[in-house]
């Protein structure tokens, strides 16, 4: 696999020298220990070969912003090396510097010059630009008359007017309207197929999970995890809800499949099992039919506030389902250490066939950023079949009943 | 070094495009449009002759010229434009691009070339506006107006080397640039723009020798006045100067670099 970027042992500081006069200093060769180092990275290193496409997740401050900048050049690592094989796309700051003055033809050769393109290939790319951002008549409009979402298109248009060797991308980045996020998303992918190399940044785990062969956590400033999607997203979710006293095990199930358990602790799942109406247990289950998912949860300090949640994903960790006793207005309060409450959930599988996982989720409220108590991903793994109903396809059970006439 | 020339080479067309942004951004959206460029420092010139011709006037020596205060003066302020354009724009260079500098990697050289390309474009139009002027007032360019070129091109590579300087440390130390408003006004009154040398009493006439811009603004007097080759030893010097705080302002940039994205 070729590798069309290599960062290696990248670290960044910030020198604080004091004062900036002795940072001054510095530059003529004068030998001044700065005061303060302050270490926002360290220690990365990573590869992405052709074609990949990678997630970077992690919290406001892990470093996300400032690795992206070392790649893209913008900044300069204190340590470590940056290579990169070909040319960077950034798709993070669209518009920038645009000028309000211009009109959006004029700004496009603007933005494509200073991406480094000769007038000759602004020219030829001219027409695809403009019929991308479908804009009509404003493309020879001054910018300050423009939406917001009309400069977006413009913008964006010219960033992916030339197919990149790596594109960055911020998946929360708003694109305008849904109609002009979905074409978006199809160039990207047809850029991906053609062999161009994708960065996203993101808090979505479905997009990560959706769209990337490989995932990093960034905790701190350091690779926390660097791996499958689901892993790091499980992980960077244990991460979110890691209050004072929060935990988080990581264990390999014997499926080969790793489990991300976090929390406080002070209330647990003790057992988990999916159940048939007859009440014989079961792992095999058929499209539709009616299951009680038994969860028993042991309270191990007195809890004023406990609401248990509850999430189907499937196979690549996407969400199916999922509520908790707080949405239905069930949430049990006082309860005392040491007791335990059987939980019973009631409902049809009306899930088309495949592998399901369920994460629970033990909290006071309805998320779990507010006290969580425990996390548990793949908590309960079970199949889905179609035994008994017309062939059909898809994560959904809505079986419809046909009509038709023959019209004569 | 030819790194660099490369890399601003194939940015050509964007330095290109970048000044012409640049001239219509500033006069967007007014009527007069580009007149503007050359009607401030004009006015400017107007209000100084209007209240000192009468006391300066009298003591240009060998013009006859009744207007020769106003185009002594309209000289030396081509050149003090020009220069206080280029060291203010180069001032605030990299505080301004700031954002464009954290957010997009393009070679940075290419902002010198975009400021001093704007600011010579504006400063070519007041010296045709200049020179129309003199022509109303029945003072007609000599062959001397040829050194003109040469006299902004040092005044260029000067203000842009002692620009950039000061603008690489005000990306650390912001005080550089308040200091540098004070300190230009001062500059302009100890510069003989809106008076003669002559005036002022003896034992500044050495002082005022120390001032790099007295050189050019007198090579600018000259030329335009008298129609007279300027001095050109002192010219040289400031040539050879100039060309000097240029090559020290690239080296710091290079020293600055890394570090100056990290504080913008």
């Amino acid at each position: 696999m070729t590798l069309m970027l290599d960062v290696r042992d990248v670290g960044k500081a910030f020198r604080d020298y004091g004062s900036e006069l002795k940072r001054i200093a510095t530059w003529f060769g004068v030998p001044v220990k700065p005061r303060e180092e302050h270490w926002v990275l360290r220690g990365i290193s990573f590869s992405v070969g052709r074609g990949e496409a990678i997630g970077i997740v992690g919290q406001n401050g892990a470093g996300k912003s400032t690795l992206l900048k070392l790649i893209t050049r913008t900044l300069v690592p204190t340590e470590g090396s940056v290579s990169v094989h070909g040319r960077i796309a950034a798709i993070l700051e669209l518009g920038m510097g645009f000028s309000p003055d211009l009109t959006g033809r004029q700004n496009v050769y603007h933005a494509a010059g200073l991406m480094g393109f000769s007038r000759e290939q602004i020219e030829a790319a001219m027409p695809d630009i403009e019929a991308f951002a479908e804009i009509g008549d404003y493309f020879d409009e001054y910018v300050r008359t423009y939406s917001s979402g009309m400069q977006m298109r413009v913008a964006f248009s010219v960033a992916t007017a030339f197919r990149p060797d790596i594109l960055i991308v911020d998946e929360a980045l708003s694109v305008g309207d849904a109609y002009f996020q979905h074409k978006c998303f199809k160039r990207i992918k047809e850029f991906r197929e053609l062999g161009t190399s994708l960065l996203i940044v993101s808090h979505d785990s479905g997009a990560i999970q959706n769209m990337c062969d490989r995932a990093i956590l960034l905790q701190g400033g350091r690779v926390l995890k660097d791996g499958e999607p689901t892993e790091v997203m499980d992980a960077y979710n244990a991460l979110i809800a890691e209050r004072e006293n929060t935990t988080m095990k990581v264990e390999r199930l014997e499926s080969g499949q790793m489990q991300t358990i976090s929390g406080t602790f002070e209330a647990v799942v003790k057992s988990i099992r999916l159940h048939a109406t007859s009440g014989e247990p079961i792992e095999f289950v058929d499209v539709g039919q009616d299951v009680e998912l038994r969860i028993d949860v042991e309270a191990r300090s007195d809890i004023p506030k406990l609401v248990l949640g509850y999430m189907i994903k499937d196979r690549l960790g996407q969400p199916v389902f999922g509520t908790n006793t707080f949405h239905t207005r069930q949430v049990a309060t006082d309860v005392p250490a040491g007791s335990v409450l059987s939980y019973v959930a009631r409902f049809p599988m009306n899930i088309g066939p495949g592998s399901y996982s369920i994460s629970t989720a033990l909290v006071s409220t309805d998320t779990h950023l507010v006290d969580n108590y425990e996390w548990r991903d793949l908590a309960l793994i079970f199949t889905v079949a179609n035994q008994s109903h017309p062939h059909f396809v898809g994560s959904a059970w809505i079986p419809p009943t046909f009509d038709f006439d023959r019209l004569p | 070094m030819s790194e660099l020339i490369r890399a601003v080479w194939s940015y050509r067309h964007f330095i290109a495009s970048s000044v012409k942004n640049d001239l219509k951004a500033r006069v967007a959206r007014s009527r007069l449009g580009a007149a503007w460029m050359v009607l401030q420092p004009l006015a400017q010139v107007a209000i100084y002759s209007l209240v000192l011709s009468r006391v300066m006037g009298a003591r240009l020596p060998g013009t006859t010229n009744q207007y020769a205060y106003s185009i002594y003066l309209m000289s030396g302020m081509l050149a003090w434009s020009l220069f206080l354009e280029i060291i203010t724009r180069s001032l605030t260079l990299f505080v301004d691009n700031g954002n464009l500098m954290k957010k997009i990697f393009f070679p940075r050289a290419t902002l010198p070339f975009i400021a001093v390309g704007s600011s010579l474009v504006s400063n070519a139009l007041l010296l045709v506006a200049t020179l129309i002027i003199f022509a109303l007032i029945g003072h007609m360019p000599t062959p001397a107006v040829l050194w003109i070129p040469l006299l902004m091109g040092i005044t260029v590579v000067f203000s842009l080397g002692l620009g950039l300087i000061l603008g690489v440390v005000n990306v650390f130390l912001r005080d550089v640039g308040q200091v540098m408003t004070v300190v230009l006004q001062l500059w302009f009154w100890v510069t003989p723009i809106v008076y003669m040398p002559s005036i002022l009493p003896s034992g500044f006439g050495e002082i005022i020798h120390l001032n790099p811009m007295y050189y050019l603004v007198s090579g600018y007097q000259s030329v335009l006045l008298y129609g007279a080759a300027p001095p050109l030893l002192p010219l040289a010097a400031m040539a050879a100067g100039s060309i000097v705080l240029l090559v020290v302002a690239f080296l710091m940039f290079r020293r600055a670099a890394p570090e100056m994205v990290d504080v913008l």
